[in-house]
């Protein structure tokens, strides 16, 4: 075991598994030389050569779909975007291809790649760098998505990730990227897709939350249980497709209670498909209303970020919200 | 493929990166592909930008303070000062900028230095009712269209002031009032935009031509020859300059493209294409001017290339010793856009040291004026966050801003820290 940053648990999951497969490829804007904007992909070159961690013209579309293309070929791409807001370009060659390609050869071609990028908010980077896209994604059949929130996991759902026989989006949350810390096995560390975390027990409230957002709720539920002494549950899915319903609906039937908390702009975000689910299937549990603590409806702010983000006051609302009514 | 190999104009032969970007191994193809060889280090400090010129078109550069291969413009001496001026205020403000960055005092910055010939003098040869599509690195705009400091300034701080309401990062201006339109960060996307404006100018009848920029970087974005192709189809009055600065960040411009030139894609398009000394306002000035008068004249858009180079990093978090070499920055330290027309101005006696150093301390003096008027301006209010998102307030955002209200006074804390 070492201690890590969670950006330090990614880049020891691409040297593990480009040291374990040659198949696996690194490549896009800046991250040979540089070795990425955030350092994330540093020493990949170095050690693997330009034929292996190269840097591409600036072009989202022409990354993404020359990856399918190698995926396609039998190779293992892991093309990074360098934040998630600039993924538009190449949307339709994610959802439109990757994710459909298997579907639509009836199983003859497959799509085997990891997209990863930097998402979401906490480094005053407004509108286009702090996005939280994952809902658009969520929304497309063929695609996997995959948020860690600590180090250790970071490494094992990136390496199942590229061992993953379909296309998965890896979300990283750049606000915790060298903030969170913690220890991450040596070498081999796989953490399987579809699993979820039970980040801290508690008896009377559950709070879903994933990347950065788990750490604002575990401060959350300090403040709650100390001024109000509330018992909160976190799970963190850990992937959102696909999901660990299992863990979720256990969790809301212990404890009577739900919060959902993202990032992203309230109306359509993923914490309202975790509310969907527990009311068609746990309706009978709940003891209150299902609340959800997410970003405003509007654009990402520059000046007012913090405000715009979810963090400990509004977290602690929204539990308080479920025991009122 | 075989490996292609291209002499560069200093002799040295050197293999073209994507060659050795080629995936070789795979378990699962028995195909591979032949391994070039040499040229190790792709973004050596040795690599020119200036390649032989192979075609007809679009690669002269066009020169007219050391090269002599475009006509002088014959500006006025009023307006050879205003241009002067324009510049010795962007350099100062950019410089004073990256100094607020590093104290912590604005958070991030996009610096031009070593730029100011070739937006000042491009955006110089419009008339004022023209429009400006830019992209982040053209801060001398604003300034030459006559956007007061204090409003550039307030940008920066994204405080009330702001005309932007703090919604974006420094630098991500808009001042319709100078018809430069709102800036984005995703690279590229502004190209058509420019197109389109043009094409309503023309419905209109109107004469207006549009003008917008982009880096290297840019031309390998889909809305590039998405522009392009729209431009020449509509005949369109629009005007590319795309400012070749040699680098997208860390990625050298081998990596960007193997077209001998960017002006030759123009010609894919059937526009035409023209090669700038970026560092020579002059020349910049004559060669745009020559662009804007055929779109106006209805003759068509044109992709201006203008060579030039950012001496200084990417922006505020970048670290360009991490991939460029000194040599290469003091050898375009040495072709500084200002100090080669300060050199013409003095030649012909329009500027004396005197007057030159008081134009720097006049700037000076501006820049500081407008940082303490932002200083003291407060950050804009938390219910102004809600509105500019659609004409009205939805009844969804109107609830999540009464709710949020009612939480009381909160702080906006900034934790992370901006890595590009
Ligand atoms: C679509 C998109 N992808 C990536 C980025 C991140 N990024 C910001 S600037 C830049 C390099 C741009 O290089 P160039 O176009 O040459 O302009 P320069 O910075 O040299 O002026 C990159 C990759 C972005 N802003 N938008
Ligand atoms: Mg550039």
């Amino acid at each position: 075991m070492a201690t890590m940053t969670l950006l330090e648990g990614i880049r020891d999951g691409l040297f593990t598994e480009m040291r374990n497969d040659d198949r696996v490829l690194c490549f896009g804007e800046d991250v040979g030389r540089n070795g990425g904007v955030f350092r994330t992909t540093d020493g990949l070159q170095k050690e693997f050569g330009e034929e292996r961690c190269f840097d591409t013209p600036l072009s989202e579309c022409g990354i993404i779909g020359t990856a399918i293309g190698m995926a396609m070929y039998g190779l293992r791409p892991v093309p990074e975007i360098q934040f998630q807001d600039f993924i538009f370009p190449a949307f339709d060659q994610i959802v439109s291809e990757a994710a459909k390609i298997r579907y639509r050869s009836g199983g003859e071609y497959t799509c085997p790649m990891v997209i990863r990028t930097p998402y979401g908010g906490g480094i005053r980077g407004g509108h286009y760098h702090s996005q939280s896209g994952e809902a658009y994604f969520c929304h497309t059949p063929g695609l996997k998505v995959v948020i860690p929130s600590t180090p250790a996991d970071a490494k094992g759902l990136l390496i199942s990730s590229i061992r993953d026989e379909d296309p998965v989006l890896f979300l990283e949350p750049k606000k915790i990227y060298r903030t969170m810390k913690g220890e991450v096995p040596e070498g081999e560390h796989v953490v399987p897709l579809g699993k979820g975390r039970i980040v801290r027990e508690g008896k009377d409230c559950t709070i879903v939350a994933y990347g950065a957002m788990v750490e604002t709720c575990e401060k959350a539920a300090d403040e709650l249980k100390k001024q109000r002494g509330i018992d909160v549950e976190i799970v963190d899915p850990r992937t959102l497709v696909p999901l660990d319903e299992k863990m979720i609906l256990d969790s809301v039937r212990k404890t009577g209670r739900l919060v959902t908390v993202y990032e992203a702009p309230k109306t359509g975000g993923f914490g309202g498909e975790i509310a969907a689910i527990v009311a068609e299937n746990a309706i009978g549990s709940l003891e209150g209303p299902i609340v959800r603590v997410a970003g405003f409806d509007t654009p990402f702010p520059y000046t007012l970020e913090g405000i715009y983000m979810p963090d400990v006051r509004r977290v602690v609302r929204g539990v308080e919200r479920t025991f009122e009514w | 493929m075989a490996s292609k190999k291209r002499t560069s104009s200093n002799g040295s032969t050197r293999t073209k990166p994507q060659a050795r970007h080629a995936a070789k191994k795979s378990s699962a193809s028995t195909k591979s592909s032949p391994k070039s060889k040499g040229g190790k280090k792709a973004a050596s400090s040795a690599r020119s930008r200036t390649k032989a010129p192979t075609s007809s078109r679009g690669s002269k550069i066009l020169g007219v303070l050391d090269r002599g291969t475009v006509r002088d413009p014959g500006l006025s001496d009023e307006r050879l000062l205003e241009l002067y001026a324009t510049m010795v205020r962007t350099r100062v403000m950019e410089e004073r900028a990256l100094v607020l960055q590093r104290q912590g005092r604005i958070g991030f910055y996009v610096p031009c230095t070593g730029q100011e010939a070739s937006h000042i003098g491009t955006a110089a040869a419009l008339m004022d009712s023209d429009w400006i599509f830019p992209a982040y690195r053209q801060a001398g705009i604003p300034l030459l269209r006559g956007v007061s400091m204090e409003q550039i300034v307030d940008e920066w701080y994204g405080n009330d002031g702001d005309i932007c309401k703090g919604r974006q990062m420094p630098v991500h201006y808009s001042f319709r009032s100078a018809h430069f339109v709102t800036i984005s960060s995703p690279i590229g996307t502004q190209l058509s935009h420019a197109v389109g404006a043009a094409m309503a100018a023309k419905y209109r009848g109107e004469d207006t031509v549009t003008m917008t920029y982009c880096g290297d970087g840019g031309t390998s974005e889909n809305d590039f020859h998405c522009a392009l192709n729209f431009a020449g189809v509509y005949a369109s009055p629009c005007v590319f300059i795309c400012e070749n600065n040699g680098w997208a960040i860390s990625t050298p411009l081998e990596y960007q493209t193997a077209s001998e030139t960017m002006a030759v894609k123009a010609e894919a398009y059937g526009i035409p294409g023209v090669r700038v000394d970026g560092n020579d306002i002059l020349a910049v000035y004559q060669v745009t001017k020559e662009a804007v008068d055929r779109a106006r004249q209805g003759k068509g858009p044109t992709l201006i290339e203008s060579l030039t180079y950012r001496v200084g990093p990417h922006s505020s978090s970048d670290d360009p010793t991490r991939y460029r070499g000194d040599a290469e920055v003091t050898d375009w330290k040495n072709k500084d856009p200002l100090e080669r027309f300060k050199k013409y101005l003095r030649s012909r006696r329009l500027l004396t040291p005197k007057q030159d150093e008081a134009l720097f301390a006049a700037a000076k003096e501006e820049v500081n004026a407008a940082v303490k008027a932002a200083e003291q301006k407060p950050n804009p209010t938390v219910s102004s966050m809600f509105d500019d998102v659609y004409r009205d307030l939805t009844p969804q955002l109107r609830e999540q801003r009464d709710e949020l209200l009612s939480l009381g006074e909160a702080k906006s804390e900034h934790e992370g820290y901006f890595p590009l």
